[in-house]
């Protein structure tokens, strides 16, 4: 009997753990959501959006700028990395013999654990002066877009390469069978089948991109002004905390909390988005 | 047409009435009553998917470990209610051990499958852990084949000597009851006959359970035979009864052209 | 035969875009590794990873940096194992899929996953160094970096455990062992490869964090003396080095090139355990 006593400890201490780590989430946004909450009280939701600009010190709260500078960015990135890295995925398994598959899926997926602290180091000693050779300054959005793209490409590979993998090889002989060419049977027969994941993918990926921080706080120059350009610097959401919370005081340093809550919201509506997507797998 | 049928000779230790198990909506067997009597060795065959092996899985209550399954009706073990919420399942389990389809070894050495679940039920003394897994091999007939290597993998071991290893944990733990299920049908023809010859060895020191989808083996090995059977969606029991009147002299017409052959 | 050809030079055509799209990407890979090892490798020395930085980290070394990213990383995971190993134990071996706790813990972990590293820096400053009177350190930016890699570290241990076949819970069960000796003595070593995997992506995710830590761990770049210190991480050396330090470049590179030696280890061992072990990728694991 002591040893049921035993086995009802250990599952008491587990279920004790697991609702601590299932909790982790609420104090984040408890804890966020109340270090915002000053500024949302003494400043008020609208003002975040309808103030001429951003200049805290002045009692001027607009992220707009910042929210067009994250969208921009965050859109570009995807737009480039979702096809190139569909294609990817296609390449390997559908294009490339099996040596040359197998260490190219190696490759990306080591792409995928570079820290983003790096990309920006490269992005900003490499891409950004040439950028200023033909432009000046450099730091710019399409800086921050092609950089955030190599950062998310193997996101959207890895996805669809393994939605692509699991497409059946019945599928493919058949349509090979009906006489279609290779790309006619990816196109009309692999990808639709692999949509949902792909489109997991892709969540997924955008999601990455709006929360990526130091790369794009490294190459986009950081301008609070809604670029005009692709060679215009721009800050995003992220870059705007990073950047003032080390002095931010009061009603600014609440205003940072208040970007963090949104940035937050925007990306668990993406990440159910992907889980959706991904039901979509489960059951197509 | 299940009605009880008197057991010949030795008393009931199993005894099942109007037994029923679902899986979540679907029942796997229903209304099932039967009694095994103790020290002999009871053969359950019938077509697949007609419940004998989650009949069995009811014996050692293994069924609560599936999810969403429920057992209803009475299941008594020796007199006492074993479906009662109050059993140790741990104490029914260490009575009532059984073997699976697959050999399932652990992936520890020889040895420690064998003093593990020993050492768990509080055994702790080397010299007895020692001699304990002596006799159990040599129960098995393994002894003199593995007693220089008993550090070695147990997974190295043939299909046939996994499965006699798994009889002789079994076997250590000094069980009552035996419950197998299809115990040599994943074996080679040479390693089922040794197993075989093995469990009609045991016959008399145990109550022994065994599922098997080989009517000539159920004919060899058994002394009772229950004949499993689906009607209307779900197992049942058409008829029970010693080995002679179940293969001679079948009184349902299900079973007398399962047993000549004619279905199933 | 006017459609036979024209799809023929599609065929044609999409081999081509295939291929050059997949040398395009390569190519990048490369150019970023050769550059960082060019300009990298030359500072690289026993003499760089153990000295301290002087002049800003312009000259000097990183030899404190190294030691407080050790730190940091070692606090997370040995806040996290016991957590994440816990969680995943109780999620695969413990609950039903449809079971209301597993359920939201489940969610609950999926949207952890997501939230963005800079959301974490702001929860570790606003939790850990004010509400918790941590400060400016190790044990701050270790905490912060813990919630963080719970995530991973759960779904690697719970594959690690539902890759184990079920018969040795059945015959665990049938030979009348406990559940917690059947989970101590049996599938807790059988789910080492996913232990394993999770191990290995969670601190490679740790030392990859760089804007949890900014106003977490801080830039302080002394060796601390205990976890109650301010430390900096190499990631933070680097970003630090690059934006803030005129002429930091120099060893900035040779930082980034340790980093990324570091993480390309570290995942290279994760995701050649994981293929070889648990058959997934990691990054869809």
């Amino acid at each position: 009997m002591s040893r049921f006593r035993v086995d009802e400890g250990l599952l008491w201490s587990l279920r004790g753990v697991a609702f601590l780590a299932g909790t982790i989430v609420v104090f984040v946004v408890a804890f966020v959501g109340w270090e915002a909450s000053a500024a949302l009280r003494s400043v008020g939701l609208s003002r975040f959006v309808t103030d001429p600009s951003w200049y805290p010190s002045e009692g001027l709260y607009s992220v707009l700028p910042m929210l067009v500078g994250t969208v921009l960015v965050t859109a570009g990135a995807v737009l480039t990395a979702t096809p190139l890295g569909i294609m990817a995925a296609i390449f390997c398994n559908h294009y490339a013999p099996a040596f040359v598959a197998r260490p190219y899926r190696r490759m990306i997926e080591l792409m995928s654990g570079i820290p983003s602290v790096v990309y920006g180091f490269w992005g900003l000693v490499t891409l950004v002066p040439l950028i200023a050779q033909v432009e000046p300054p450099g730091t710019s959005l399409l800086a921050g877009i092609m950089i955030l793209t190599v950062m998310i490409l193997p996101t959207v590979t890895l996805f669809a390469d393994s939605s692509i993998g699991r497409v059946s090889e019945e599928y493919t002989r058949g349509a090979a069978a009906l006489g279609l060419t290779r790309w006619a049977t990816v196109c009309h027969v692999v990808l639709p089948a692999a949509r949902p994941g792909i489109v997991a993918g892709v969540f997924l990926a955008t999601a990455r991109a709006i929360g990526e921080t130091m790369a794009v706080l490294m190459v986009c120059g950081n301008v609070v002004k809604t670029p005009g350009s692709l060679f215009d610097p721009v800050r995003t959401l992220t870059a705007n905390i990073a950047l003032e919370m080390a002095y931010a005081m009061g009603d600014h340093r609440s205003a940072l909390f208040v970007t963090g809550l949104v940035l937050f919201l925007l990306i668990v509506a993406l990440v159910w988005g992907a889980e959706l997507a991904g039901e979509g797998r489960a059951r197509g | 047409m299940s009605s009880e049928h008197p057991t010949e000779g030795n008393e009931a230790l199993f005894e099942a009435e109007n037994l029923t198990l679902v899986y979540g909506d679907t029942p796997a067997f229903e209304g099932v009553s039967l009694s095994i009597p103790a020290g002999e060795i009871t053969a359950l065959v019938g077509p697949s998917g007609c419940g004998k092996t989650s009949f069995l899985m009811s014996l050692n209550r293994l069924s609560d470990l599936v999810p969403n399954c429920r057992v209803t009706g009475s299941l008594r073990l020796g007199g006492q209610d074993i479906l009662s919420s109050e059993v140790d399942l741990i104490a029914l389990r260490r009575r009532v051990g059984m073997i699976f389809q697959k050999p399932n070894a652990f992936p520890f050495s020889i040895r420690k499958n064998l003093t593990f679940p020993l050492q768990e039920h509080g055994v702790r003394d080397r010299d007895k852990l020692a001699t304990l897994v002596e006799a159990s091999l040599r129960d098995v007939g393994l002894w003199d084949e593995i007693k220089d290597r008993l550090d070695a993998p147990a997974l190295s071991l043939s299909g046939g000597q996994q499965q006699r290893l798994c009889l002789a944990r079994a076997l250590a733990l000094k069980p009552e009851v035996l419950l197998l299920d299809e115990p040599c049908s994943a074996l080679d023809p040479l390693s089922s006959g040794v197993v075989e010859d093995l469990i009609v060895s045991l016959r008399g020191r145990y109550t022994i359970v065994i599922v098997t989808h080989n009517l000539a083996q159920a004919r060899r090995v058994a002394d009772q035979v229950a004949v499993f059977w689906v009607q209307g969606g779900a197992g049942r029991l058409i008829e029970s009864g010693s080995v002679g009147q179940v293969f001679e002299d079948p009184q349902d017409e299900l079973t007398r052209s399962y047993v000549t052959g004619q279905r199933g | 035969m006017d459609s036979l050809a024209r799809s023929q030079r599609g065929e044609k055509l999409a081999q081509v875009v295939m291929w050059s799209s997949a040398a395009l990407v390569s190519a990048v890979f490369l150019w970023m590794l050769s550059d960082l090892v060019t300009n990298g490798l030359g500072r690289v020395s026993w003499e760089f990873l153990t000295s301290s930085p002087s002049d800003s980290g312009r000259a000097g070394g990183i030899g404190p940096i190294v030691v407080s990213t050790l730190l940091i990383v070692s606090v997370a995971m040995v806040v996290a194992i016991p957590i994440g190993v816990g969680t995943a134990v109780y999620l695969a071996e413990f609950t039903s899929t449809e079971s209301l706790l597993g359920r939201l813990v489940r969610r609950s972990l999926d949207v952890l996953a997501g939230v963005p590293s800079i959301v974490f820096g702001l929860f570790g400053s606003a939790f850990f160094c004010k509400t918790l009177g941590l400060g400016f350190s190790i044990l701050s930016g270790g905490l912060t970096l813990a919630c963080m890699v719970l995530p991973i570290l759960i779904r690697s241990v719970e594959v690690g455990f539902r890759e184990i076949p079920d018969h040795y819970r059945l015959s665990a069960a049938a030979l009348g062992l406990s559940r917690t000796s059947t989970l101590l003595h049996l599938l807790l070593p059988a789910a080492a490869p996913g232990l394993a995997v999770g191990l290995v992506l969670g601190i490679g995710r740790a030392a990859a964090e760089t804007a949890a830590l900014i106003f977490t761990s801080g830039y302080v770049d002394r060796t601390p003396e205990s976890v109650l210190d301010s430390g900096r991480a190499l990631s933070v050396h680097i970003f630090d080095l690059s934006m803030n330090v005129p002429g930091g470049t120099p060893n900035a590179y040779a930082a980034a090139l340790v980093l990324l030696g570091l993480l390309l280890l570290i995942n290279g061992a994760a995701s050649g355990l994981a293929h070889r072990w648990l058959g997934r990728n990691i990054a869809t694991l």
